[in-house]
C-alpha cells in the first residue's frame, strides 16, 4: 500500500481527452522517470495528481499510499504527503523564501503548536547548504526575479524542507545549464530513501545521467506504451520519438 | 527580530475585531433626537455648556452644510443613500471622561474590555482616550506627561480650558466650508482628542484613542486637533469599531493637525467600520519650517470610506508622507489618497498608496500634488500600487499633479498586479489553505510598506489582513 498508484486514469480538457486509462504504480524507494514528447499529457498528469481543478477526471484512481486523494483540494494532497517541483515556478512578490518555507512547515503541524524558529534557520541553512544556495537567498521574494536555475534550485530547496513521501518533478531540468543541473540531481540523489517514491517526469535523458532512475517509462499519447530500466532512457535518446511511435505505438493501435 | 520578541508584541494587542461585532442596549441620558437643524446643534452646545463663539461657528457651520451639494459629481452615487433627517447626532450618558477604568460604567467598560484597550494600555501607551458614541468615557496620559505640560483632552474640555492655545489653530487648517462633510462635522462635533505639545516634548510612546459606535442610526462626528510645537514629537494612533447593525451609520471626522517648526507628527489610522458604516473622514496637517508629518492610514472596513489624508508644506524644508493600505472586500468601497500641497522651498513630500480588491470589492485612489511656479527644489515621490484579487473586483487610479518652476521634481508610478489562480495553486500545492495563500499573497503585496510601520501595527495590520482574507474563502 506504500506506493503513489494511478489505475486508468482518464483526464479531460475541454472535452478533449488529454490521458487516456492512464495506469502507473511507484512503490516507496523507487525512482520512476517518465519520458515522452511534447504533449503527450506529462504535465497534465502531474497537475491532475497535485488537485489543479482546470482539469476533468472522468473515470481512474489515484491512491497515496492507499488513500484515494481524487477531488482532494491540492493542500490537502500536499500534507498528504505529495509534493510537486513545478516546471515554471511561481513568482510571489514580497513573501520571503524563509518565511513561505515556514508557512508550509507551519500548515504540517498541529493548530497549537507553532514552529521553533531558532531550529527552523538551522535546517534551512544547512540544506541551503547542500544545494550551494547563497543563504541571502532567505530574504529574497520567493522565485521573483529568479533565473531558471534558481527557481529550480528553489524548488529543490521546498522538496528537501517538506520532506515529502512522494515527490514528481515536472521537467525539472528544462532550462538548465550542466552545473544547475548537477545541483538538482545531487538534492534528488540526497533524498533518495526506502521511505521516498519519486516520478522524475522529463522530455530528455540527460537528467537520467546524474539520477539513475529504477524504472522508465515512455508515454506516448495519453498512455505508458513502453516500460523498461534505466538503459531504455539511453536507447530513447539514441533512437528518438519517432522509434517509439513505430515501435510500440502502431502495435497497440492493432 | 527573535521570535520571542513577535510573540510578546502579538500578545500586547490581541485585538480579534470580530469580537467588535456587539452591542449594548441603549442608555442615554442626552439625545438629541433625529434629524439635523439650527436646534439640534443649539442643543448639543448647551449640554456642552460651550461658549457663545463655538456655538456661532457650529451655526455657521450647519449653514454651509445645508447649502453645499453632496459631491457625488465626481465621488460615488453610494453617498446618496445617507439619508441626513434619519441620523441621531448626539448620544450621551452626561458624565465626564473618567480617569480609571473603575469609574467608566459597566457596559461601556466591558465595551473597550472586549475589545482590549485597556490591555493596550498597560502595555505600550502613553495615554488613552476611549469614546462611546458622541463623548469620551475614559481619558487618561501617563503623569510625567501631564507635569511636562502635555495636554489630552476631548475637544469640549480644549475648548473650554484652553482656549488661547487651541482656538487659534481650530477650524484653521481645515475650515468648516473645505466640504460638506467637513461643515456637518464643525456643525455637530462632539468628542475626539485636542492634544498640545509643548516646545522640544518628545514623547516616547503613543497616544491612542478609540472610537466606538454603540447605538443604530447614530452618526459619530469627532474632532480632533494636534498641535506640536516647536522641536517637539508625538505619535497618535486611532482604532475604531461598530456592531453590524442593518441600517447605515456615519462616521465624519476632521482631524487637523500643525506641526511647528522642527516638530514631528505620526498619525496612525486603523479603520476597520463595519460594513455598513459611511466614513467620510477630512484629515489635513500643516507642516512649518523643516517639520515632518507621516499620516499612516490603513482602511479595513466600512462600507464607502472617502479620506484623503493631506499636509500643507508652509515652510521650507518640511516634510509630509502619506502611506496608506486600503483592503475593499465585497460590498465595500475604499475611496482613499493624499494631498501634497507644497507652499515653500525644498519642501519635500512621499505618497505611497497600496490596495486591494477582493470579491465585489472596489478600491479607488485620488492623489492632488501641487507645486507652484515661484517654488525652488520641491520633491514628490507617488507610488500606488493595486492588487486585484479575482475578476469581480475594481480599482480606479485619478491621480492629478500640478508642477510648475524649474528644479522641482515629480515622480509617479503606478501598477495593478493580480493573484491569479496559479499562484494560489503553487501555494496551495505547499500545504497552505486557500485563505492562508491568499493572505501569504496580500502581505507579501503590502510587506514593503508594513516594514514602514511601528511594529505594533504591522503586526496587527497583519492579523486583519489575515482575518479578511480567511473571510473572503467561500
Amino acid at each position: 500500500m506504500q506506493s503513489l498508484e494511478i489505475t486508468n486514469l482518464n483526464v479531460n480538457i475541454d472535452g478533449q481527452p488529454i490521458l487516456k486509462d492512464f495506469s502507473l504504480n511507484i512503490p516507496k524507494g523507487e525512482i520512476h522517470a517518465l519520458m515522452g514528447p511534447n504533449g503527450t499529457g506529462k504535465s497534465t498528469l502531474a497537475k491532475v495528481i497535485a488537485g489543479h481543478e482546470d482539469y476533468e477526471v472522468t473515470s481512474g484512481e489515484i491512491l497515496l499510499n492507499g488513500e484515494s486523494i481524487l477531488g482532494k483540494e491540492p493542500d490537502e494532497i500536499s500534507l498528504a504527503g505529495l509534493f510537486l517541483a513545478f516546471q515554471y515556478p511561481l513568482e510571489i512578490p514580497g513573501v520571503s523564501i524563509a518565511n513561505f518555507i515556514r508557512a508550509a512547515k507551519q500548515a504540517r503541524l498541529p493548530e497549537n503548536e507553532s514552529i521553533n524558529a531558532v531550529e527552523y534557520y538551522k535546517e534551512l541553512y544547512d540544506k541551503m547548504d547542500a544545494l550551494k544556495i547563497d543563504r541571502k537567498f532567505t530574504a529574497r521574494s520567493l522565485n521573483e526575479g529568479f533565473s531558471g536555475g534558481e527557481k529550480k534550485r528553489c524548488e529543490v530547496l521546498q522538496m528537501s524542507m517538506l520532506e515529502p513521501d512522494y515527490c514528481i518533478m515536472d521537467e525539472t531540468d528544462s532550462g538548465l545549464d550542466i552545473d544547475a543541473l548537477k545541483i538538482v540531481a545531487d538534492g534528488v540523489n540526497l533524498m533518495r530513501s526506502p521511505e521516498r517514491g519519486f516520478l522524475i517526469i522529463t522530455h530528455y535523458q540527460r537528467l537520467l545521467d546524474y539520477i539513475i532512475p529504477d524504472v522508465v517509462h515512455v508515454m506516448y499519447d495519453g498512455k505508458i506504451v513502453h516500460s523498461g530500466d534505466a538503459e531504455l532512457a539511453k536507447e530513447l535518446e539514441s533512437k528518438g520519438y519517432d522509434w517509439v511511435k513505430d515501435s510500440f505505438v502502431s502495435s497497440l493501435a492493432q | 527580530m527573535s521570535e520571542s520578541i513577535i510573540n510578546e508584541q502579538e500578545e500586547a494587542i490581541k485585538v480579534d475585531y470580530e469580537k467588535g461585532n456587539f452591542s449594548f442596549p441603549e442608555d442615554y441620558t442626552y439625545d438629541a433626537g433625529t434629524g439635523l437643524n439650527e436646534e439640534t446643534v443649539a442643543y448639543i452646545s448647551k449640554v456642552k455648556n460651550e461658549a457663545e463663539w463655538v456655538k456661532e461657528f457650529r451655526l455657521k457651520a450647519l449653514e454651509i452644510f445645508n447649502k453645499k451639494p453632496m459631491p457625488t459629481h465626481w465621488a460615488s452615487k453610494d453617498l446618496e443613500n445617507i439619508v441626513f433627517d434619519n441620523i441621531r447626532y448626539y448620544l450621551s450618558k452626561g458624565q465626564k471622561p473618567s480617569r480609571t477604568w473603575d469609574e467608566v460604567p459597566d457596559d461601556v467598560k466591558e465595551t473597550f474590555e472586549r475589545l482590549g484597550i485597556p490591555e493596550q494600555e498597560r502595555k505600550f501607551l502613553a495615554g488613552v482616550e476611549a469614546q462611546f458614541d458622541s463623548e469620551a468615557a475614559y481619558s487618561r496620559m501617563k503623569e510625567d506627561l501631564e507635569k511636562e505640560g502635555v495636554i489630552f483632552v476631548g475637544s469640549t474640555e480644549g475648548l473650554e480650558k484652553y482656549p488661547e492655545i487651541f482656538r487659534p489653530y481650530f477650524g484653521k487648517v481645515i475650515p468648516s466650508a473645505d466640504n460638506k462633510f467637513s461643515a456637518l462635522n464643525s456643525a455637530v462635533f462632539s468628542g475626539g482628542s485636542f492634544i498640545y505639545v509643548p516646545k522640544g516634548v518628545k514623547l516616547k510612546q503613543p497616544l491612542q484613542a478609540y472610537f466606538r459606535i454603540n447605538a443604530e442610526n447614530f452618526g459619530q462626528f469627532e474632532r480632533t486637533l494636534i498641535i506640536a510645537d516647536e522641536g517637539s514629537e508625538i505619535t497618535y494612533m486611532e482604532g475604531c469599531t461598530a456592531p453590524k447593525f442593518e441600517t447605515a451609520t456615519l462616521h465624519s471626522a476632521v482631524v487637523e493637525l500643525v506641526a511647528l517648526k522642527n516638530a514631528k507628527i505620526q498619525y496612525i489610522t486603523v479603520q476597520n467600520w463595519s460594513n455598513n458604516v459611511f466614513n467620510l473622514v477630512t484629515k489635513r496637517a500643516h507642516a512649518e519650517e523643516n517639520a515632518e508629518v507621516k499620516w499612516i492610514d490603513c482602511n479595513i472596513g466600512s462600507r464607502l470610506t472617502m479620506k484623503y489624508p493631506g499636509v500643507v508644506l508652509k515652510g521650507r524644508k518640511a516634510r509630509g508622507e502619506v502611506l496608506s493600505i486600503a483592503l475593499a472586500n465585497d460590498g465595500q468601497h475604499q475611496d482613499t489618497g493624499a494631498k501634497m500641497i507644497h507652499l515653500a522651498d525644498e519642501t519635500s513630500s512621499n505618497i505611497i498608496s497600496k490596495s486591494i480588491s477582493i470579491g465585489k470589492g472596489r478600491s479607488t485612489y485620488r492623489g492632488q500634488v501641487h507645486m507652484p511656479k515661484h517654488l525652488k527644489n520641491c520633491k514628490n515621490n507617488t507610488e500606488c500600487d493595486a492588487l486585484l484579487i479575482n475578476t469581480n473586483s475594481r480599482t480606479d487610479t485619478y491621480p492629478a499633479i500640478t508642477t510648475r518652476g524649474e528644479g522641482n521634481t515629480v515622480q509617479h508610478e503606478a501598477s495593478v498586479s493580480k493573484v491569479s489562480a496559479e499562484q494560489i495553486f503553487y501555494m496551495m500545492q505547499r500545504g497552505l489553505s486557500e485563505g492562508e495563500a491568499m493572505s501569504l499573497a496580500v502581505n507579501g503585496f503590502v510587506n514593503d510598506l508594513l516594514k514602514a510601520f511601528p511594529m505594533e501595527y504591522s503586526v496587527e495590520l497583519k492579523r486583519l489582513i489575515d482575518m479578511e482574507m480567511e473571510g473572503s474563502v467561500g
